[in-house]
């Protein structure tokens, strides 16, 4: 069974959980376990507040898309952004980095991404954007017939 | 989900259970209470119980973070008694489980920091 869905919503940060609940919602049918479904909850939730933070500096007017493909159980993952981008991505990758010290940040977000997620990959330049794909096989599903 | 917050002080220490998600959304709102509460009320430590806290990502680490680092300064602790496995992970990853103090209960939190005091 293969199944994708996009959508798009606007970058506010009432929208972290709505789109960890449409990316929850997107593989229960796949009866993923308590683990993988909170992995995958905190990594959409990651890389959206990246988004309207960093991407658009917490401006309440653009458009963040979410991409969800799942196929063989292996689910795929894109969150894009038109925002201001990062001209350098291994630095902002590093644990513990953050651009924003002054907001708290606790600088773990792409850490926890590479950490939950098989692959994270990110493309991002100055002034165009940042798409973060993240893929990750979920487990087999262990049938109980007799 | 909202993040609910319920505040306990007992002299100098503030008892905090959380439930609920705690994302970038929720924290600017409960920091800013916080540390009003945590001025006025002269707190020195903190108790952290977790235990109906069904979601947190590295925003509620900065918060708790950044806690901690007031905390610190102070010369006072940060005392985490129960947290769901999820969260702990996260805890655990950022490096911050080894620089907690963990209890079993509230009740051990409060006797633990009794003993350091």
């Amino acid at each position: 069974m293969k199944n994708s869905l996009t959508c798009h919503f606007t970058s506010i940060s009432e929208n972290e959980g709505l789109a960890r609940m449409i990316a929850a919602s997107f593989i229960a049918p796949y009866d993923p376990t308590v683990g993988e479904l909170s992995d995958i909850k905190t990594v959409v939730s990651e890389a959206v507040t990246n988004a309207v933070i960093h991407g658009y500096n917490e401006e309440d007017f653009h458009e963040i898309t979410l991409k969800l493909h799942i196929e063989q159980r292996l689910l795929t993952i894109e969150i894009i952004d038109e925002g201001k981008g990062m001209e350098k991505v291994e630095q902002a990758m590093e644990p513990l980095y953050t651009s924003r010290p002054d907001m708290e940040r606790s600088g773990m977000g792409f850490t926890i991404m590479e950490h939950f997620m098989d692959q994270v990959e990110v493309r991002s330049a100055s002034n165009q954007g940042t798409t973060v794909k993240m893929v990750k096989q979920l487990s087999a599903v262990n049938a109980n017939c007799l | 989900m909202a993040c609910n917050v319920e505040a306990e002080v007992k002299g100098n220490v503030l008892l905090l259970r959380m439930s609920g998600e705690l994302d970038h959304h929720e924290v600017g709102p409960i920091r800013k209470e916080l540390i009003e509460l945590m001025e006025k009320e002269s707190i020195r430590h903190m108790i952290l119980n977790l235990a109906n806290l069904e979601f947190m990502d590295s925003s509620g680490l900065g918060l708790i973070l950044g806690r901690y680092k007031h905390l610190q300064k102070i010369g006072g602790n940060m005392v985490l008694c129960a947290a769901t496995p999820a969260v702990k992970r996260l805890f655990e990853m950022s490096g911050m489980y080894k620089i907690l103090i963990v209890e079993l209960s509230e009740e051990r939190a409060f006797s633990r920091l009794e003993a350091v005091q």
